[in-house]
């Protein structure tokens, strides 16, 4: 089970932030845009290869100010604006349904046996914008077995906190609160899934789902469920948010998937935060290798 | 053309082209001090696109506020308001067709036919074109009659404009209501006015 980093996404490619900058000088010579406009296609694609550099991560600034985290607002800068006030110490993770050790736990005794490492992962958003974030945390794979889970247990359901006083978004009826995502067993167990605690070698901001979230890298990111309090071993498919409040747009697996649109826009390329110009989106965002056996024989075009 | 009431119009005019061109020198301003967030081209997309719609709303309420008010004075900032809004549109389009298509003809034709909002969007701002192209003086006398005909267009655009955003919208609707709100209390506004005046056959005003 104890599957280490996979190889492709070693830390070693991070390549230093500052790269960065540049963007923002090619934004002010707005000249440099009319002029690669006549540029022939063959060098506009060059262009857009030299700008490949897969795994750059994103500026903490950026991945800390653009955010959804409809508890605390529908806008992107909203979380980081309301999620201050949210008290993330004490706070207790309630584990129940098909397993052999529920109960309450501190987070500090749910998180205790295991040490958090980095990932850096792709972070691709349904709204064809994505980031790379170099996460703290642990293989949700690891937490689970310690509940043994009973054979019943086929899907984990992952709850967010419910609180409005908290939670200004909550106040609003957006969203059928609490937020509920939820992943198939396997899915669960997979070494990539994890259980966030920081990013950027720190504690995890409030706006990023602090003190505990999901990430999912192969699926958008609406399925990396933020301020856990629950979860829930399930015989049924859990009733995820989104796909309860949309079914025709956003399906249970949410698998990153450029073949099948998202019915008001495309999701064949994406955004890179920090990038002018689109990107490719890959199967599975890139970890087809890693995880696309697990849907094996199922039609993709169904189970979205 | 009627003789001017006053030197007051040209002035304003002079303050309203300055007003409306503030929106486009403070995104140029959050351009150059890097403010524009963490996914500047979606901010500009948004941002001129709000414009738009702006635009558009304050157009259509130049007539049912000259109505309301009785002052006709205000009938003179029509056409720029109009013609801001068609510039509005166009450097909304311009950030699509540079930053999320490329020029990739071939991705936008797929965009226009797939995406509803981005049909209806576009549709708005074909339609847009020759309400611009007969903004002259000179064609709304060649036109005559025929220039209000085609400029009703506007309603339609309208329309288009709130459906573009309300359909582009994941779950917070209220945005696209409060715009939406506007455009029908404006178009309401005028059939309530048409009804109420077609007894009365008026055919001069425009």
């Amino acid at each position: 089970m104890l599957i280490k980093k996979p190889a492709d996404i070693r830390p070693s490619e991070i390549t230093p932030p500052e790269w960065y900058a540049r963007r923002r000088d090619f934004l002010k010579s707005a000249a440099v845009l009319g002029a690669v406009a006549l540029l022939p296609p063959t060098l506009r694609g060059d262009l857009a290869q030299a700008a490949d550099d897969d795994l750059k991560p994103t500026p903490y600034k950026d991945v800390t100010s653009y955010n959804n985290f409809y508890e605390f607002g529908p806008t992107k800068t909203a979380p980081a604006e309301n999620a201050g006030g949210l008290r993330t110490s004490p706070w207790s993770v309630t584990v129940e349904g098909h397993c052999e050790k529920p109960g309450q736990y501190a987070l500090e005794d749910f998180l205790a046996p295991h040490a958090p490492e980095e990932r850096i992962y792709r972070l691709r958003c349904v709204e064809a914008w994505s980031m790379v974030v170099p996460w703290l945390g642990i293989p949700l794979g690891r937490i689970l077995p310690r509940f043994q889970p009973t054979a019943s247990a086929k899907y984990v359901e992952l709850i967010t906190l419910l609180d409005p006083a908290q939670m200004p978004g909550q106040r609003t009826r957006l969203l059928d609160w609490p937020y509920v995502e939820g992943l198939r067993m396997d899915e669960a167990m997979h070494p990539l899934t994890l259980l966030a605690t920081g990013l950027y070698g720190k504690e995890l901001p409030n706006q990023n789902g602090a003190p505990l979230r999901l990430v999912a890298p192969w699926k958008y990111g609406f399925k990396s469920v933020k301020s856990i309090v629950k979860i829930r071993f399930t015989e049924e498919r859990p009733r995820t948010t989104w796909a309860s409040e949309n079914p025709d747009e956003y399906g249970f697996y949410a698998n990153v998937n450029p073949e099948v649109d998202h019915p008001r826009w495309s999701q064949k390329r994406e955004r890179r935060v920090g990038e002018f110009f689109r990107r490719d989106t890959l199967p599975f965002n890139g970890y087809a290798e890693q995880v696309a056996s697990l849907y094996a024989g199922m039609d993709l075009r169904k189970e979205f | 053309m009627t003789a001017r009431p006053s030197r007051f119009p040209s002035y304003g005019k002079f303050l309203l082209f300055c007003a409306s061109l503030l929106p486009l020198a403070w995104l140029c301003w959050l351009v150059w001090q890097d403010r524009l967030g963490a996914n500047p081209v979606e901010t500009l997309s948004h941002r001129t696109g709000d414009w738009s719609l702006r635009f558009l709303l304050l157009t259509l309420a130049v007539t049912p506020l000259r109505r309301l008010t009785g002052w006709n004075g205000l009938q003179k900032f029509r056409r720029m308001l109009g013609l801001f809004a068609f510039f509005y549109v166009c450097l909304h389009f311009g950030v699509y067709l540079v930053f999320d298509q490329f020029f990739d003809l071939s991705a936008i034709f797929e965009d226009i036919a797939k995406r509803p909002y981005i049909t209806v969007g576009f549709a708005g701002f074909l339609l847009l074109i020759p309400l611009a192209a007969t903004s002259t003086n000179g064609m709304i006398k060649r036109l005559g009659r025929n220039w209000q005909r085609l400029h009703r267009l506007v309603y339609l655009i309208g329309v288009l404009g709130v459906a573009h955003y309300w359909w582009l919208v994941k779950a917070d609707l209220s945005e696209p209501l409060l715009y939406g709100g506007v455009l029908a209390a404006l178009l309401g506004y005028r059939l309530w006015w048409w009804r109420s005046h077609s007894a009365t056959v008026k055919r001069s005003t425009r």
